[in-house]
């Protein structure tokens, strides 16, 4: 799969991993440049990578079914306009980093195979459901704010081609908070019921989007590997405590809480201390039972099938093109 | 250099047999600015590679212009022999206006 793509001269498969070129590549990232497809990578840098990009990029996909749930009963034509611009970015972003993916070798079409086959995984957070259109709102100020944290870090990342993704990204993705957060704004200042139900979608997002960024550090058996080679900067748990320390105060300006009893700010270290993540809640998620697995991928499965024809449409104009350009 | 399984930029072109054609895009951020290398796209024809470039690489900002490039038909050169390859450029410091000297006091050159 991959060795026909290395640069001349070629290595043999199985020799390539040799330790001068692996020494090589670690000084490279020590001096901070960056690696480009076509350059020599360990193998195991370019799995991580494949792992993490495809997962990053079902992510997006993914991500667009709960908020397309609600792009016919948004309540205002300006909130509708606002949600169907964020969800097709959300498809935008998905195609930058599976053209990311391609650069290392892996097609896309063999990723959204094993998207659609259930092989690969996404964002446990897109699992569960969107019950309020006060959910909405929420995602953009919670998912898509947690979601800055991670791409801005990630846009400082190692390989060339993932981090010039990012970069695009995190410039449009403010738009996606600052509208989430707007709405939340609005309903929260709104009447009892519309600030109780805004409430309620601040109690059910609060975990798992704190869930989004990871195991906790000591459970993390990718980190170490993945900070070395600066395809990541920071641990999960720092970039945790720094989505917390960004949001709690955006919720009082609000007037909402975030329901943990053990949040408070500690002084010393000038940041806020959070409670016990239910780690459990988080790996039946991840597995395959959180409330929404099977209906999100049988979604995809749909909007795949559905959009078959226009697939072979495409390909019946440019056969027929090709047809008339040669004669 | 494996033209017809790689791209320049290392695109894979031949991963599924079903798979659209792949289209290196380019964007111009402006009038007067350059075209740069924004991403990729996988579509049927030309037109239908610059349609797909527009709704993925042109949705907001200032892009004032699109090419789009079969990714085959791009040849770039490798890392290996980017030492040599190079080497003309760098061994010429002469080629740079700090290796003149000027008498003092002159200005303007």
């Amino acid at each position: 799969m991959t060795d026909q793509k290395s640069p001349a001269p070629a290595p043999a498969a199985g020799t390539a991993d040799d330790a001068a070129r692996v020494a090589e590549f670690e000084a490279r990232i020590a001096r901070g440049e960056s690696i480009e497809p076509k350059d020599w990578m360990p193998e195991r840098y370019r799995k991580q990578l494949v792992r993490m990009m495809s997962q990053h990029a079902h992510s997006e996909i993914v991500g667009m079914l709960p908020e397309g749930n609600w792009i016919t009963r948004a309540p205002s034509l300006r909130r509708k306009m606002v949600l169907l611009a964020k969800v097709q970015d959300e498809a935008g972003h998905g195609l930058y980093i599976y053209c990311g993916t391609e650069t290392l070798g892996v097609g896309r079409e063999e990723l959204v195979d094993q998207l659609l086959t259930g092989k690969a995984k996404y964002s446990s957070i897109f699992n569960y459901p969107t019950l309020t259109w006060a959910d909405i709102g929420v995602i953009g100020w919670f998912v898509d704010g947690a979601a800055i944290v991670n791409q801005t870090m990630l846009a400082k990342a190692s390989f060339g081609p993932y981090a010039r993704a990012m970069v695009r990204i995190c410039k449009e993705e403010n738009f996606h908070k600052k509208q989430g957060y707007e709405s939340v704004a609005t309903l929260a200042n709104g009447t009892p019921e519309q600030h109780a139900m805004v409430q309620d979608a601040v109690n059910r997002w609060w975990w798992p989007s704190l869930m989004m960024f990871g195991p906790s550090d000591k459970d993390s058996p990718n980190s170490a590997e993945l900070i070395r080679w600066r395809v990541k900067r920071d641990t999960n748990d720092t970039l945790r405590q720094r989505f917390v320390d960004l949001t709690v105060p955006q919720a009082r300006a609000v007037n909402l809480t975030l329901p943990d009893p053990d949040l408070r700010f500690d002084e010393e270290s000038q940041q806020w201390e959070f409670g016990q993540i239910d780690w459990k809640e988080v790996y039946e998620v991840i597995s395959g039972n959180g409330p929404c697995n099977r209906e999100r991928l049988a979604a995809r499965r749909k909007a795949h099938e559905d959009g078959a024809w226009v697939r072979e449409a495409a390909e019946a104009y440019a056969a027929k093109r090709n047809v008339v350009s040669a004669a | 250099m494996t033209k017809d399984t790689v791209s320049a930029t290392g695109g894979a072109t031949t991963a599924a047999e079903t798979q659209w054609d792949l289209w290196e895009v380019f964007t111009q951020e402006g009038e007067g600015a350059p075209h740069e290398h924004a991403g990729s796209v996988h579509a049927t024809t030309p037109e239908h590679a610059m349609q797909n470039a527009r709704d993925v690489y042109a949705r907001r900002g200032k892009i004032v212009s699109l090419w789009v490039v079969p990714s085959g038909a791009i040849i770039a050169s490798a890392p290996s022999d980017s030492g040599p390859f190079f080497d003309p450029g760098n061994d010429k410091a002469y080629r740079h206006p700090q290796f003149y000297k000027t008498p003092r006091g002159v200005r303007g050159l």
